[in-house]
């Protein structure tokens, strides 16, 4: 018996051998039919040649569009960044600074901006740069024929006739941009816009090569070959479903002298953990690091932790709730969770508390370059007792002891972690207050929000240029993103007018923002939460990667390769 | 015959037609829109994104427009990656999904049968138990655990093998073991019920009565019948496996299909979601014809008839 087992053992052994060899041929013949996708395959190991610059990223996704007017998330915007470049680029200060345009000047009244555009520039098959290329650019983006989500949204109400145009009730042409000349551009805005100037680093801002375009049709954008580039790097071998690709240096670009890194290549990768190791495996220079990770990595030599722009807080619906039209019950429940707890132990990730509506590190205040944050200081902070005062003066105002509210937040895991604990914090703290829980997937929370079918809301913003108004313009009477019934005339009024009799005057339109976000925590209109961070490993090499506070997420055109070890 | 494959045919068809039908309305019930920036969009602005992709028209018609497009072969243009047709993203995603289902599937099965075969023969002795004791595991511990496992231990400790991604056939060696721990933990408790039933029938006892050797009873007489009920799962098993698994793919960071069918239905990409569905469908039903087709073949006692009964 002993003996026809080992035989039995022998035949497996052998015929595991055999499969080894059988499986050698499989993929042979695969890697043949795959050929397409053959030049892309190992880029993230690929040896560096002697003196090259090269850094291997991970990317979360692939780019779902490269066409600036069609682009509306982070990875899109990321690399038409990296690849082309409009009127201006933020620097390390995110600062503009010279892009295709050297300079412009802006009429008396804010309202005409006329920007020179250097004569140097061309397109990567040859082609120069010009005035006209901006002007095909957005009239496609607001042109209701293409489809653009963003070319309505960042430029309706600040480029002239935008919003007029997309509904069709005006031409192409009455759009209030025009090319003076082949390199002189002349842009008429619908109100003074003292922020413009970095708007138009933004991805659909971009200029587009009419002739290159309308000749590819639908097939602009779809791949490295359907793409020209006028930016700091091009994309090589990308196609629209593409899970690797390579920024290369433009050696057309004008300022290429100044562009150190002759590659960046980059692989999708979506799971934490095969990124964390990865990068222990030495394949790739930067890895993120979600939350359940942090703990084990926050010592690692390489652990970075770099702040994000976007702000959470809850909203508090007016509408739905006759309790939370009270401005009491709003303040109990603004100082009733504790931040700390929450952004340290739930979070995370580095993400800081947030006491205020505009975020941290983002905008400077004009004349002294202070952060406003810290000019407009702490406005909402946890304070059990002060939250219980104002809960006995609401219930007593209310005439009840008892007060049942839903609280509606998103489904990914800490997410849900996240209502559970502020859920439970508030009903510990403030007794008689009842929360009931509805977690959701983020499209059924987008619904809920426009309907205002809710009572409080787990929400977030992230920027989407470089002025408070950003934010604090969601809160304004009947705004397309109030949906919480917050309305003060007096709020309203400072925000008007820092966008219309001030608009020119940057530091009084600041002292506005200033007051208008008092207002907005004196009516406790919301409950800020925290401000989002990235936690992440980053490698030594990796040198002069600025994050921008919109737009892409990473500026490459002063990178460089540092010392390896 | 021909008649037979004819008529199985139409019937793949109407199925098909009624998984198009049914898939068609069901995601029309999905929460939500196909666009990114719904939030920061007005009514109207939204309205007129959604004209350009015909998404304004009442739903039957929506439905009309799509059937015809389908009859003609074209599967629509993507949402989600703008301007590209969903036949090009099924096309890049579909080959290292097959190619892993494909290993999986063959190296999993013949480990099972031969798996099985050895418990079956030891029957209740100790490689009985060792062989079950596997099979179990196999078909219990869910397989991102497993594939999870196997990331740690031979990439990131032992560094035999890549950490990830995709590119050469090393790429490809722990997600293929990750994958066919399913096939072979199912092929090997098939073969060994089967075939202990098999080796105490009357003609194994007629065969060893007449003088066949060991090996001659175990596979040409054993092994064959023992493989016939194998046959009715290994087919719909292939489809699952070659379709991607999502868990695997996201793990070992492969482009394969699996994911993208997760992700097409995250973001509200109608025309992709239909195309996956039915390309799944279809690769489905297909494999379920070969196997009534292979049946024939394998067991002389199934006959297939010109069908009037």
């Amino acid at each position: 018996m002993k003996l026809k087992n080992w035989a039995l053992l022998v035949i497996l052994g052998l015929l595991l051998a055999v499969l080894a060899a059988c499986g050698g041929d499989d993929t042979e013949e695969s890697g043949e039919s795959a050929e397409s996708a053959e030049g892309t395959e190992e880029t993230a190991e690929e040896p560096a040649e002697e003196g090259e610059q090269v850094l291997n990223f991970i990317n979360g996704d692939a780019i779902p569009s490269m066409d600036p007017s069609m682009a509306t998330d982070e990875y899109g915007f990321q690399f038409i960044g990296s690849t082309m470049e409009g009127l201006y680029r933020l620097d390390e200060n995110s600062e503009p600074v010279e892009g295709i345009a050297t300079d412009h000047e802006v009429s008396d009244d804010g309202l005409t901006w006329t920007f020179n555009l250097r004569e140097d520039a061309t397109w990567s098959n040859g082609d120069p740069v010009t005035a006209h290329d901006f002007v095909y650019a957005w009239q496609r983006a607001v042109d209701p024929a293409t489809g653009s989500e963003y070319g309505p949204y960042m430029m309706g109400g600040v480029i002239k006739n935008a919003v007029a145009v997309n509904s069709g009730e005006a031409e192409l042409d009455e759009l209030g941009v025009t090319a003076e000349d082949d390199y002189t551009l002349v842009v008429e805005l619908e109100n003074p816009t003292p922020y413009f100037e970095s708007l138009t680093s933004f991805g659909t801002f971009m200029p587009l090569n009419e002739e290159f375009v309308e000749e590819q049709g639908d097939d602009f954008a779809t791949s490295t070959d359907t793409l020209l580039f006028n930016g700091p790097y091009t994309l090589e071998n990308w196609t629209s479903t593409a899970n690797e690709w390579d920024l290369v240096k433009n050696e057309s670009y004008w300022d290429a002298d100044t562009v150190q890194l002759d590659r960046i290549n980059h692989v999708v990768v979506k799971d934490p953990t095969t990124s964390v190791r990865l990068y222990e495996e030495g394949s790739v220079d930067r890895a993120g690091i979600s939350s359940d990770l942090v703990d084990q990595y926050s010592t690692h030599e390489d652990y970075a932790v770099t702040p994000e722009t976007s702000v959470f807080y809850l909203k508090l619906n007016q509408k739905r709730s006759d309790e939370l039209a009270n401005e009491n019950v709003r303040h109990a429940i603004a100082r009733a969770f504790d931040k700390d707890a929450l952004v340290n132990e739930i979070l995370n990730n580095g993400s800081i508390v947030a006491n205020g509506l505009v975020p941290a590190d983002f905008t400077p205040m004009p004349e002294t370059g202070e952060d406003f944050r810290e000019v407009s200081g702490d406005l909402m902070t946890y304070d059990v007792e002060a939250a219980q005062e104002y809960w006995e003066t609401a219930l007593e105002e209310l005439g009840t002891d008892t007060v049942e509210l839903e609280l509606l937040g998103g489904d990914t895991e800490t997410s849900k972690v996240m209502n559970e604990y502020i859920a439970n914090q508030l009903s510990t703290n403030l007794p008689g207050l009842e929360v009931t829980l509805k977690n959701v997937p983020f499209e059924q929370r987008l619904d809920a929000d426009t309907a205002q079918d809710y009572d409080i809301q787990v929400a977030g913003w992230g920027p989407d240029y470089l002025d408070p108004y950003t934010f604090l313009s969601l809160w304004v009477t009947d705004g397309g993103n109030n949906k919480m019934s917050y309305s003060n005339e007096e709020y309203d009024a400072l925000l008007e007018e820092a966008q219309t009799t001030l608009a020119t005057d940057n530091p009084a339109r600041y002292e506005n923002f200033l007051e208008a976000e008092n207002i907005l925590f004196e009516d406790a209109a919301i409950a800020p939460i925290y401000q989002s961070a990235m936690a992440q490993l980053i490698s030594p090499k990796v040198e002069g990667v600025f994050v921008n506070p919109f737009g892409a997420t990473y500026e490459y055109k002063w990178a460089s390769v540092g010392s390896a070890e | 015959m021909v008649r037979y494959i004819l008529r199985r045919v139409m019937y793949m068809l109407i199925t098909l037609f009624i998984i198009a039908t049914l898939s068609f309305f069901l995601m029309k019930l999905l929460p939500g829109s196909p666009l990114n920036a719904e939030d920061k969009l007005s009514e109207e602005q939204q309205a007129i994104v959604l004209e350009k992709y015909g998404l304004n028209d009442p739903i039957p018609v929506q439905y009309v427009n799509y059937l015809g497009g389908l009859v003609q072969g074209d599967l629509g243009i993507s949402f989600a990656f703008s301007n590209t047709p969903v036949t090009d993203i099924l096309m890049d995603r579909i080959g290292p999904s097959a190619q892993l289902g494909a290993q999986a599937l063959v190296v999993g099965t013949i480990l099972g049968v031969l798996l099985g075969l050895i418990a079956a023969i030891s029957h209740n002795g100790f490689l009985d138990y060792t062989s079950t004791v596997i099979a179990v595991l196999g078909t219990s511990i869910p397989n991102f655990v497993f594939a999870g496992l196997l990331q740690y231990v031979f990439a990131a400790e032992l560094e035999w093998f890549p950490v990830a991604l995709w590119g050469s056939f090393e790429h490809s060696i722990l997600p293929t073991i990750a994958l066919m721990i399913f096939p072979m933990a199912t092929a090997a408790r098939f073969v060994r019920t089967e075939m202990v039933e098999v080796l105490g029938s009357d003609f194994i006892t007629t065969a060893r009565a007449k003088g066949v050797s060991e090996p001659g009873i175990v596979f040409k007489h054993g092994l064959r019948n023992a493989l016939i009920p194998l046959v009715t799962v290994i087919g719909p098993m292939a489809v699952s496996l070659m379709t991607g698994s999502m868990v695997i793919e996201q793990i070992f960071a492969i482009p394969g299909i699996g994911e993208q069918f997760v992700n097409s239905v995250m973001v509200n990409d109608y025309p992709t979601i239909m195309g996956t569905t039915l390309m799944f469908a279809a690769l489905f039903i297909g494999i379920i014809l070969i196997i009534d087709l292979l049946y024939g073949l394998i067991d002389p006692r199934i006959r297939i008839s010109g069908g009037d009964s």
